[in-house]
């Protein structure tokens, strides 16, 4: 094989480039580097994203350790971090945050906004849609190229001299301003800054493009609304990310500014490491507000893709239709509209007024009523389905099940009252980690396993998918799950260590500390399950099964084309589309699942 | 170094082991011609099973956690609204529990019982409109009601305080906590952040406070007349970046100065009671059991948050601005002890924004006593406690204008 050379740069495609068009001479780097097409972008992004999410999970497991074993000497963790930052095997205090911050930020961020989206609306878009490519090419391979750029320089953050940011990934001014207040506020924050910058550029350049190739280039009989969910999902998604990430833009710009060019956006009135600031009538709240507007649509962008990938897994492998394909539709768009409207659910105690606070309690339980219906569909879709409990559908399963348990925690956040006493405490890290990371990061395990045939052109191993998925799903509920109980102990959240318990409720420090290391425990089991997943994927990459034609006999265009990856996507005209997606188990019909292609028959209802 | 290389060389080894399992498994799998995207029922039925496996891993889990646990693991609330707010919090928490319990079955029975099963067709089921009303409708309902008992209590929460409330501010900085009390007038002195002084760190204004910030900022250590005399030195030899910095100091220096001065035209020398029979305290928060509290918050560097989880609590408290909360704590910390049956046990107020390095050691012990003994220690307090006494103006040799570090050791002591 002598694509083996190219293993080291993971943007591996175990074939031979078969290309109708004829130009088989296409080099490697133009083929593997450079590539406008749509799919070995999406793979790019996939790789990327992995990669970045080991790193952030890494992170999590050296701060777990600390919360675990306060003051206790690791191997591990002076492995990790050195003298410089751990002496004796003990992280500094400085360090623990700037690890917190940089874990959060590349989860929500890089593997979760960029790796999802990058990965499954590049690959999906084209594909589900009927089209030869995105809409522009080379804007799409600026779009990837940003955003390795920009996870270089967030990486690259963690080794400078007075360490990364250490604000939390929200980077809330004056905290984030003020070098003077935390070190990881100098050279470490203006270089997230900048990262991020550069994200919000790619994630632009690429969301315009899926927009614009949802528009514009779906294929003849391709109606909106036979669109399988994922590509709703995906074009909603992205509609959110145009219309929040420029706020984030400005937001970071103007925390640019007060920290270079001396402006007051955020500051005022400030004394910090016996320096008198004239800083004068500006507002740390402004930033909240801006930061907000984008950050819970963030949430959405997170989670929406995982939702339409799942549905699509649900659907085919029940061998059922999913249930309320306009209801979902509509739950996707409600959701969407109503994340613009929730933002204040964040700053109930930021002293912003409670009449104020009064109508973001309101709007934010509204958002539960779209995300109720989708969740009974899942369930509907289940009901009385003929199951192949492929990973995927296992991985779809979980995440309904952490989209539920998540979900009903956001309750208690979104009731003004009640998040008094449990905002920024482990409550809150408990209910974003399952609703938001776990279902994210379970959608998208699901979406790797069930188009991996798509992306390789073969199989991954099932049983070490299973393997996979309990340990993953276990592991998550062990890590997230008593965290709850941290919370309602009263332990606030991006605390080093709690041992200032002692000075006045030794049994709420028990019952802390004994949390803390089962929590740890489990992390550790999960991260150690995740090895089962990066060997499955990389031998499978190269050593699987060879993928059939069809393996999931799904009824969306993309098994339409051939296992190998050819530029235009179909050898000769594009795919025709006569029905919606889900004509699973179609009563009248020989086999239990009818392709798009498949004309009406004659008398046939559409769905 | 022996460490890390055993690590390095146990994960190869793992790998190793990893890749030869598999060759053996695609070998026996190649024998009994399986494939990859054919779950067999074998696979299928077991996944099953491991499902509702799972579903009484996950339950079983929360009824332990909550046996061990509980959700009020901070205890009974010990503030009058705190008793509102567990009601609905445990109203809250059985509405979700149930639907977590319900929707939770429901899911991992159906993937149970709806496994392939040979010669079984799935029932095309695409939509059915009378169902989804009922699941729009439910909890649209069910949310309604959690809505309006939530605001209601958030109303009881942040209504304004009686006038029978004690005011009492809290300073926040990196990272301790100061208190305030208003003093026999209940009103709390006016402040401004360019008095901060060593014997002023609250900044409060008086007549005699805007002098010394005056004067130590003009002929202090490290005030204008220093650095000028620094800057025209010729003997002096400084790195540029030294040099830049100091004329930037400067710069800073003079433009306050210009506030201060006008800060001194306008300033009505009436006011400066207020502040002066104000009582500054550090470490430890006394408050007196059933009395209400106006608490108003101050941030001197970065954002705080003044979290009390035994009153169920919590308010930001952001630099430039000045946040609010009152509550009526009404269980004295002798009988929540006993209550506890935990003698050392004492109320406390923990910072819980992210603020620097020692954000985790941020915390003040808040002490409920009942009437008669708060209040003999609040006139105890009265004298030396107050802004009149701890203040001392500094006219011959002020110190810097801000040094915290040496600021916190000199103006506790007297306080204390
Ligand atoms: C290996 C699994 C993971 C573990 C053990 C873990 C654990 C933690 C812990 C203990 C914190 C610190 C909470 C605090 O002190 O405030 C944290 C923060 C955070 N994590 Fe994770 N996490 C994991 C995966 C994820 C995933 C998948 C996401 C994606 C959404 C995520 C997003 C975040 C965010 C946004 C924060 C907040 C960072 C901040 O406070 O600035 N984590 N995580
Ligand atoms: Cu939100
Ligand atoms: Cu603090």
């Amino acid at each position: 094989m002598a694509a083996v050379a190219h293993e080291a740069h993971g943007h591996h495609d175990s074939h031979g480039h078969h290309d109708d068009h004829g130009h088989h001479e296409e080099g490697f780097v133009s083929k593997y580097i450079f590539s406008q097409d749509h799919k070995m972008i999406g793979k790019q992004f996939l790789m990327t994203a992995i990669f970045m999410g080991i790193v952030a999970m890494i992170l999590s497991i050296l701060f777990r350790i600390q919360l675990a074993w306060p003051g206790e000497g690791s191997d591990f963790v002076s492995f990790f971090l050195g003298e410089e930052w751990a002496p004796g095997g003990v992280m500094k205090e400085d360090m623990y945050l700037g690890l917190v911050t940089i874990h959060g930020t590349i989860m929500v961020f890089f593997l979760l906004t960029g790796g999802l989206s990058g990965t499954f609306s590049n690959m999906l878009i084209p594909l589900q849609l009927g089209a030869r490519d995105m809409a522009s090419g080379f804007l799409n391979m600026l779009s990837y190229w940003f955003f390795l750029i920009s996870s270089l320089i967030m990486l690259f953050s963690m080794f400078v001299e007075s360490g990364p940011a250490m604000a939390g990934w929200t980077i809330y001014p004056p905290l984030s301003a003020l070098p003077q207040a935390v070190s990881g506020s100098g050279t470490g924050m203006t270089l997230w800054l900048v990262s991020m910058t550069i994200f919000i550029a790619s994630s632009l350049i690429g969301s315009l493009n899926y927009i614009v190739t949802v528009l514009n280039l779906r294929t003849k009989g391709m109606k909106m609304t036979r669109m399988p969910l994922t590509i709703w999902a995906f074009f909603v998604t992205a509609v959110l990310g145009v219309l929040s990430f420029p706020v984030l833009l400005s937001a970071a710009l103007l925390l640019m500014m007060d920290r270079l060019a001396g402006t007051s956006f955020y500051l005022s009135d400030i004394i910090v490491g016996g320096e008198m600031l004239t800083n004068h009538g500006g507002s740390p709240l402004l930033y909240q507000h801006l930061f907000w507007f984008l950050g819970h649509p963030e949430v959405y962008i997170v989670l929406l893709p995982a939702l339409g990938l799942s549905s699509e897994i649900i659907s085919t492998n029940a061998r059922k239709p999913i249930f309320g394909y306009r209801a979902m539709i509509g739950s996707i768009l409600a959701i969407g509209f109503l994340s613009f409207i929730v933002w204040g659910h964040h700053m109930f105690v930021t002293g912003m007024n409670p009449f104020l606070g009064s109508v973001f309690v309101f709007t934010t339980l509204l958002i539960a009523i779209p995300s109720a219906v989708k969740v009974f569909n899942y369930l509907t879709t289940l009901w009385k389905g003929s199951l192949h409990l492929t990973p995927a559908m296992m991985f779809a399963i979980g995440l309904v099940s952490t989209f539920i348990t998540g979900g009903v925690t956001g309750i208690i956040l979104a009731d003004s009252a009640l998040d008094i006493a449990v905002h920024d405490t482990y409550f809150v890290v408990a209910h974003f980690h399952i609703v938001m990371g776990m279902s994210a990061v379970l959608g998208m395990f699901a979406g790797v396993y069930h188009w991996f045939p798509k992306m390789f052109g073969r199989m991954m191993n099932l049983r070490l998918g299973y393997a996979h998925f309990w340990v993953t799903l276990v592991g998550a509920y062990g890590v997230f799950f008593p965290m709850h109980f941290v919370g309602l102990a009263g332990a606030p959240r991006r605390y080093y260590d709690y041992s200032a318990y002692n000075e006045f409720d030794t049994s709420s420090l028990d019952m802390i500390m004994d949390l803390n290391i089962i929590i740890t425990f489990f992390a550790i089991i999960a991260a150690i399950g995740q090895l089962l997943f990066l060997f499955n994927f990389f031998y499978s990459i190269f050593r699987g099964p060879k993928a059939p034609q069809n393996p999931w006999k799904s009824n969306t265009l993309e098994w339409t084309t051939p296992v190998e990856h050819i530029h235009g996507n179909w050898p000769g005209e594009l795919p025709t589309v006569y029905r919606w997606p889900y004509d699973y188990s179609k009563p009248g019909s020989e086999v239990d699942f009818i392709p798009q292609t498949v004309p009406l028959a004659d008398g046939e209802e559409e769905h | 170094m022996g460490t890390k290389l055993i690590i390095i060389v146990a994960l190869v080894l793992g790998g190793i082991a990893i890749a030869q399992l598999m060759r053996l498994y695609e070998l026996s799998s190649k024998m009994s011609k399986s494939d990859e995207s054919e779950v067999g029922t074998r696979d299928n039925n077991l996944n099953g099973r491991l499902m509702l496996g799972f579903m009484a891993f996950l339950f079983l889990g929360f009824i332990w956690l909550m046996m061990e646990f509980g959700w009020t693991g901070r205890g009974e609330a010990a503030s009058v609204h705190g008793k509102a707010y567990d009601w609905l919090l445990d109203l809250n928490f059985w509405i979700i529990i149930i639907v977590f319990f319900l929707t939770n079955a429901l899911l991992f029975v159906f993937a149970f019982k709806y496994t392939k099963k040979p010669g079984v067709k799935a029932f095309y089921f695409p939509h059915n409109n009378k169902l989804e009303m009922i699941w729009t409708i439910v909890p649209a309902v069910v949310l309604a009601v959690i809505i309006i008992l939530g605001l209601r209590t958030w109303n009881d929460i942040t209504a304004d305080s009686g006038k029978d409330a004690i005011n009492v501010e809290l300073f926040s900085k990196q990272f301790d906590w100061t208190a305030r009390y208003a003093g026999d007038d209940n009103i709390l002195g006016k402040f401004d952040y360019k008095l901060t002084t060593d014997a002023n760190e609250l900044a409060l204004m008086t007549t005699a406070t805007i002098d010394t910030a005056i004067a130590s900022m003009e002929s202090g250590v490290n005030g204008i007349k220093t650095i000028e005399s620094k800057l025209n030195d010729p003997s002096l030899i400084m790195v540029p970046e030294e040099r830049a910095k100091m004329v930037e100091d400067l710069s800073r220096k003079q433009r306050l100065i210009r506030l201060l001065y006008q800060m001194r035209e306008k300033h009505n020398s009436k006011i400066d009671a207020s502040a002066y029979d104000d009582v500054i305290q550090k470490d430890t928060l006394y408050l007196c059991e059933n009395q209400p509290y106006e608490f108003t918050f101050r941030a001197k560097d970065v954002i705080h948050s003044a979290y009390f989880p035994h009153f169920r609590a919590q308010m930001n408290t952001v630099p430039g601005v000045v946040t609010r909360f009152k509550f009526t704590p009404d269980i004295s910390t002798k009988s929540m002890r006993e209550k506890k049956n935990d003698p050392a046990f004492n109320y406390v107020l923990m910072c819980n924004k992210i603020c620097g390095g020692a954000h985790y050691k941020m915390k003040m012990i808040v002490v409920v006593l009942p009437k008669g003994e708060y209040d003999s220690w609040m006139n105890s307090k009265k004298g030396p406690g107050s802004f009149k006494s701890i203040f001392q103006p500094v006219v011959e040799a002020p110190a810097p204008a801000v040094e915290p570090a040496t600021a916190d050791s000199t103006a506790v002591a007297p306080v204390v």
